[in-house]
């Protein structure tokens, strides 16, 4: 591998797990937000309990996210100054504009309330938790804009002189129409990985405690209603990319020729693939353009109209790589959904749901995160060789100077501290969740000046 | 507008060089000072609703660099890119062994995390005091605005130096002294009185060899730092918590401040070929982004420096090291 696959790694290796997180962290405080408002309106212990639950689980979340994501606004300068300096125009604004508008929001109210129960009239102290869940869908909003301007560059003109992007219009900028549709389809991910870890914890610790049925009915219905919503958005989204990136829906189709009534593949044998095909008829063309017998373009004649738009070379993504992505980011998704309306169907009207589904529950996490992985390996991978969509490609991103041993000393250094970090993180979830979640009268009274933090 | 955006860029590194100086410097104290597992906590206690908020200060300072200045971030972060790798690590580790400390079981797993939060706050403060050294000395920057050399050293290099050397024993210093003067201000019982005596000390020996060093090299900088520190140790003694720590908090400010601005308008200074500089006008991005960022930070800043107050205010009880009988 060169300096730029090394890089290109260590850039899908530290994004996708800060990816992990991410979309936890916004569901989890959107969570959080909602049983505490249950718990004002009904002043039910168990809703107070779950809150305070939830709320260890968002900080350590949180804590996990913080500093991954510091890594990411580093990277382009590290990794990538080239384009950094080249799109610096349009991306520096967006990231200094979430940074100040969003993450200062999130970290100080996440402080606020997690240390300010008992301290802040119940109303303002409520109202923090609201303002971290409204923060963390900003920051996405925003770092989505910035995403989707690769994807679909708008509201920028290129500088004759420097030959450097620069933006025309922030709103414009903002509402791209790729990141109109993205965002939705985003945060409908993120409700499913969040219900998906409830559903997990709740299913695991039932026998404890029965308050965790409440969390664990609450993790299904979020799991399912996210699913729905991630299907309906994610339908969306395929269509607007199908128009700005037909390359890319091409790609994940493995469609070559430019097809009328195009079926969609569920799966493929062969080695550029489609040899052996299981095809649903006309799906690919409702999916791509929402008409049956809508013409969808195939690869070989984009790629003649991309040599001769843009110079020649290759413009066709790693078609497996985009194939099998597109159909695992919505197999593991659709899978997630159904195992979450399976559950809730067995456990209707205070039924117990049987021993095998409670044993192998607490795994469905691994389901929402893998297709959020999937999504974004899809995303990123099948927009190839281009960094930003049609003006400017990945190679000419990378810092120049910058040296494979370089690179691989910091892929290890990334892969090390974020393995242990992972792992610890999984055992301070396991720990929280093993936690009596009523407060013993004991602890209570403990006249210790301070929890321990 | 380019020289307001400078201020701007300026303000949020002093803002996250004082604020995270003395979350490094409890980082660093805690596991020294606290004799026992209930003190540490006490200590991480202190900074426990702030560090966040601190360390977005760092989000800030080098989004503004960004979106103001995107060749000066471009050449300083692809430039040090391993040591600027080597922080971000470190700062990793800092943050989740501080917000996972209290949450584990056991007070063997604490005593790791302590030992996590003091060795990568360690760290920190070192690196961060080598590179502002960097900053204030300037990189190899060729004809293209881009770091020259290649191998390990091309990045590696420039810390090593003897300057750097010194930044990073000054930048523990600093980072001790904020350390102890908010430990002192923020807690009661033992720790207070221990970081009290601590300020005392540290800043009667610090201030003596900043004097030194001052007159050796005759720079009026490192003796305005030198009488800070002798300030900031007496007024320890006098039992005045709060002013120790302004004394101390406003001799960083000084000194970041001057870092940024040794060069004049220069803002990395090429140590190839003067003409070679980045300077404000060659790094600044278009006017129009400026004019963006502008409404949007007179918008926001205000309202981010009001509300952390506010949680400052919130949180601006002490925290006892004392156990208290039950």
């Amino acid at each position: 591998m060169d300096v730029l696959d090394l890089t290109r790694l260590q850039f899908a290796v530290v994004t996708i797990y800060h990816y992990f997180f991410v979309p936890l962290s916004i569901s989890l405080a959107a969570t959080a937000a909602g049983l505490q408002i249950a718990w004002l309106r009904t002043k039910r212990d168990d809703y107070l309990n779950l809150t305070k639950f939830v709320g260890k689980l968002l900080i350590v979340t949180f804590a996990v996210g913080v500093v991954t994501g510091l890594v990411q606004e580093f990277q382009f300068g590290l990794g990538w100054s080239a384009f950094a300096k080249f799109y610096g125009d349009v991306f520096g604004p967006t990231l200094a504009i979430e940074g100040m508008l969003a993450f200062f929001l999130e970290a100080t109210f996440l402080a606020l309330w997690y240390f300010g129960w008992g301290r802040l009239p119940r109303a303002i102290h409520t109202a923090c938790i609201a303002i971290v869940a409204v923060g963390t869908m900003l920051s996405a909003f925003i770092i989505l804009a910035g995403n989707s301007f690769m994807q679909n560059p708008v509201a920028y003109v290129l500088d004759p002189v420097t030959g450097r992007a620069r933006l025309t219009s922030f709103t414009e900028l903002m509402l791209n129409k790729v990141n109109l549709a993205a965002f939705p389809h985003t945060l409908s991910g993120a409700i499913m990985v969040g219900g998906a870890l409830l559903l997990a914890l709740g299913v695991w610790r039932l026998a404890a405690d029965p308050a965790y049925k409440i969390l664990a009915r609450l993790g299904a219905w979020l799991t399912l209603a996210g699913g729905a919503l991630t299907a309906l958005t994610g339908d969306h989204l395929g269509k607007v990319i199908t128009e700005v990136q037909p390359m890319k829906m091409a790609a994940a189709e493995a469609l070559y020729q430019t097809t009328t009534g195009a079926p969609f593949a569920v799966f493929a044998t062969g080695k550029p693939l489609p040899e052996f095909e299981l095809e649903i008829p006309w799906l690919l063309s409702i999916l791509a353009k929402g008409s049956p017998t809508a013409t969808v373009q195939g690869i070989d004649d984009l790629q003649a109209q991309y040599a001769a738009q843009f110079g020649p070379g290759s413009y066709v993504p790693m078609i497996p790589v985009a194939f099998w992505s597109f159909r695992l980011m919505i197999g593991a998704g659709m899978l997630a959904a159904a195992v979450a309306a399976y559950y809730l169907w067995r456990t209707r009207k205070s039924r117990n749901a049987p021993r095998w589904l409670t044993r192998w529950l607490p795994l469905i996490p691994l389901l929402p995160a893998a297709a959020n992985t999937f999504g974004w390996i899809f995303t990123e991978t099948a927009r190839q060789p281009w960094i930003a969509f049609g003006i400017s490609k990945v190679a000419d991103g990378i810092s120049p100077g910058l040296t494979s041993n370089e690179v691989i000393a910091s892929l290890a250094g990334f892969t090390v501290v974020y393995g242990v970090l992972a792992v610890v993180w999984f055992r301070l979830i396991r720990h929280l969740s093993r936690q009596p979640l009523a407060p013993t009268p004991a602890a209570a009274d403990t006249p210790e000046p301070a929890p321990v933090y | 507008m380019i020289t307001f955006w400078f201020s701007v860029v300026v303000l949020a590194w002093v803002l996250f060089f004082v604020l995270e100086g003395f979350d490094f410097g409890v980082g660093l104290l805690g596991p020294l000072l606290g004799r026992d597992d209930h003190e540490r906590g006490a200590a991480v206690r202190t900074i426990g609703p702030f560090w966040d908020g601190n360390e977005v200060w760092l989000v800030g300072a080098i989004g503004v660099t960004f979106a103001a200045f995107p060749a000066w971030y471009s050449s300083l972060l692809s430039g040090l890119y391993l040591p600027m790798v080597v922080l971000l690590l470190l700062l990793a580790v800092r943050g989740v062994a501080l917000e996972f400390r209290g949450k584990g079981d056991g007070e063997r797993y604490r005593r790791r995390a302590d030992w996590a939060l003091g060795l990568s706050s360690l760290g920190i403060v070192l690196v961060w005091g080598a590179l502002l050294a960097v900053f204030a000395h300037g990189l190899a920057i060729g004809a293209d605005g881009d770091v020259t050399g290649g191998g390990f050293a091309r990045t590696l290099g420039p810390v090593f130096t003897p300057a750097a050397g010194f930044g990073a024993l000054a930048a523990l210093y600093a980072a001790l002294m904020l350390g102890a003067t908010f430990l002192s201000l923020r807690t009661s019982g033992p720790l207070r009185h221990r970081a009290r005596t601590l300020a005392r000390w540290l800043g009667i020996l610090g201030s003596g060899a900043l004097l030194a060093v001052g007159i050796g090299t005759g720079s009026p900088a490192v003796l305005v730092a030198a009488v800070l520190s002798f300030g900031a140790s007496m007024l320890a003694r006098l039992g005045r918590e709060a002013l120790a720590f302004t004394a101390t908090a406003a001799g960083v400010a000084a000194a970041v401040v001057a870092v940024f601005t040794t060069h004049g308008s220069v803002v990395l200074r090429s140590t190839l070929d003067p003409a070679w500089s980045l300077t404000r006008e060659s790094a600044a991005a278009t006017p129009q982004a400026l004019e963006l960022i502008t409404w949007a930070g007179a918008f926001i800043l205000p309202g981010v420096i009001a509300y952390q107050a506010f949680s400052y205010w919130v949180f601006r009880r002490r925290v006892a090291s004392e156990r208290v009988p039950s």
